[in-house]
């Protein structure tokens, strides 16, 4: 599976360089990134006052796949490894969240502390075989260990609940007092969700990942300028791992039942198509994409009798044709149509 | 000089019978112009591989400054200070030229380990810099992607020499830029201090006598000679080599391989 990988961080990227020249522009461009964004968050945290029980469920939903897939995109987009088993750390995250809330505490916010710390573990000790290789390679290897965690929690019995599931989770609780109902839990999901978007933006924007981008870019350059290609990929794949967890550790708070099918293909499979459908590399068209596979898979796809995943599959087969570039490289027709327009003006 | 900057004693490359590199030993001193010259397949551009550790040497001992550095990956020999532009371009096309410089200058600035997006200024003041020094100041936010073939050759060198090297290995700078381009190129290489050490390949034979100091020539894999510039002007080998050995019987009358087949 090729992935392109988009351009437009980097050119925003320059911009803020020239904008950088003059306070006074980057003030302008402070405000015309930041209001949007200020607006959107207003939003987000209002939804629950005017949306029914269900609707606030589906948005808690979307935001943890989202910072699922901008987690896998972290490897996809920016490091240019395509990942066909990042599910395998989000069903660690959400098994272990899911057990610590069991058996010892589901005080806010140790679970998905551990289900992330967990999540980056078992990325470290598979990752580093699995970084060693590239391409269609590497994309086998991540395949079968998702595949084995797929059915280590089918097997465990005893831990997991095998193919039932585990369940019974109690729900998440903040300062004792339990969190039942759907809009508490929604903010509890944005907040540890927005604080996943902004480390991965955090990440994605440092040195650490301009050089993750360059080993997209020429990975044999970059050793020739004296990057160790692997050292960055691994940490690149705990830091999805890591992240990955956390999403799952949110799932495992809000559905309060984790299936080993979460942590399997299928799952790891339609975040990619996430990814894709979204514009890899660029973080926020993810957030899209996953918004798209959860709206489709969950909220119409019942209403299809079991067709849902046809109907994914038609959206992605026409996005891809429409689309090359995901839902973030409309920005980019946008901005090229505008500049054009101008200039025949 | 008490020890060469660069060794490199028998070293040899083989692919299967083929002798890309074979036997060549070679001392460059520390600040030293070293040009490499020779024909097409001569195995220069091969020899700048096993020197910067883009592939292993079949034989032979490559040496840094008196240390070892043969089995060394490509990176430890690149953080130990040898940098390199190649024949053909190798950039970050989906970023800009600065970026592509700052990636190489970061690494000198204690920054690149950074999890947190940084300000970087000091890398990114090197950067510019460099980029003013090969004339690229106007296009350091324009992708690499749109550039000219020429305009990445500097590109190329501005990277090389943000690495800081104790050793810069050059392979064909000068092809395909302009001569406004190659002078401005010649006047920077000439400018460098000489705590660089500079090992060039050129065809641009002008280029190459405008800089080095000494030359070697290569030839089907072979050292073929090692001398001042105008040893190597004057070498009558040299001459054979890039002309050709036994050509001039295809032009002259008798028993040539040209006369059989008119026959």
């Amino acid at each position: 599976m090729s992935v392109i990988p988009d351009s437009s961080t980097e050119t925003t990227g320059a911009a803020a360089a020239v904008a950088a020249t003059s306070p006074a522009s980057r003030r302008n461009a402070l405000l015309r990134r930041g209001v949007p964004a200020l607006v959107l968050l207003v939003l987000l945290a209002a939804v629950p006052l005017f949306a029914d029980p269900f609707t606030t469920n589906t948005i808690s939903r979307i935001l943890i796949f989202a910072l699922f897939a901008v987690s896998l995109d972290l490897l996809v987009g920016i490091t240019g490894l395509p990942s066909l088993g990042h599910a395998a750390y989000f069903g660690v995250g959400a098994y272990t969240a899911g057990l610590v809330s069991i058996h010892w505490t589901s005080e806010a916010p140790v679970p998905v502390l551990l289900a992330a710390g967990a999540g980056a573990v078992a990325a470290a000790a598979t990752g580093w075989l699995a970084v060693r290789s590239g391409g269609v390679y590497f994309l086998m290897l991540t395949l079968a260990i998702g595949e084995l965690v797929h059915q280590l929690a089918q097997r465990l019995t005893s831990v997991t609940g095998g193919s039932n599931g585990l369940f019974g989770i109690p729900s998440v609780r903040i300062g004792g007092q339990p969190l039942t109902l759907a809009g508490l839990v929604y903010w509890y999901v944005l907040v540890l969700a927005l604080l996943g978007f902004l480390g991965l933006w955090l990440v994605a924007r440092s040195p650490f990942g301009g050089a993750l981008r360059g080993i997209r870019d020429n990975e044999p350059r970059m050793r020739s300028l004296g990057y160790s290609p692997f050292r960055y990929k691994y940490v690149a794949f705990i830091l999805a791992g890591g992240f990955a967890g956390l999403a799952g550790g949110l799932f495992a708070g809000l559905l309060r039942i984790v299936n080993p099918s979460d942590a399997g293909f299928t799952t790891s499979a339609l975040m990619l198509l996430a990814v894709i459908l979204g514009g890899a590399g660029t973080l926020w068209g993810p957030v899209l994409g996953a918004a798209v596979v959860v709206l489709v898979r969950d909220t119409f796809g019942p209403q299809l009798d079991g067709h849902g995943p046809l109907l994914l599959g038609i959206v992605f087969v026409v996005a891809v044709y429409v689309l090359p570039r995901g839902f973030a490289g409309l920005t980019g027709v946008l901005a090229r149509r505008k500049r054009t327009a101008g200039g025949t003006a | 000089m008490s020890q060469p900057l660069l060794s490199l004693s028998g070293v040899c490359r083989h692919f299967g019978a083929l002798k890309a590199v074979d036997d060549v030993s070679l001392d460059v001193p520390a600040g030293a112009r070293h040009a490499l010259i020779g024909p097409n397949g001569a195995g220069k551009s091969t020899l700048f591989k096993l020197i910067t550790g883009a592939m292993p040497v079949t034989a032979g001992r490559v040496a840094l400054a008196g240390a070892d550095i043969t089995r060394l990956p490509e990176h430890q020999r690149a953080r130990r200070g040898i940098s390199q532009t190649l024949q053909h371009s190798s950039l970050f096309l989906t970023q800009t030229v600065l970026q592509n410089v700052l990636l190489a200058a970061q690494r000198q600035h204690s920054s690149r380990h950074s999890l947190v997006p940084r300000r970087q200024a000091g890398a990114r003041e090197r950067a510019r810099a460099l980029l003013a020094d090969v004339g690229l100041e106007q296009r350091a936010s324009t992708p690499v992607a749109a550039l000219s073939h020429g305009e990445r050759r500097q590109v190329e060198v501005a990277v090389a020499l943000a690495c800081e090297p104790r050793l810069l290995l050059l392979d064909e700078p000068a092809a395909g830029m302009s001569p406004a381009e190659s002078a401005r190129l010649v006047a920077l290489l000439k400018s460098l201090p000489a705590s660089v050490t500079l090992v060039i390949v050129e065809h641009d034979l002008d280029v190459v006598f405008a800089l080095a100091t000494s030359v070697t020539v290569l030839h089907l894999g072979r050292v073929l000679l090692t001398g001042s510039p105008d040893e190597v002007r004057a070498s009558a080998a040299v001459q054979e080599a890039y002309l050709g050995t036994g050509r001039e019987s295809l032009f002259t009358d008798g028993s040539g391989p040209a006369h059989l087949e008119v026959s």
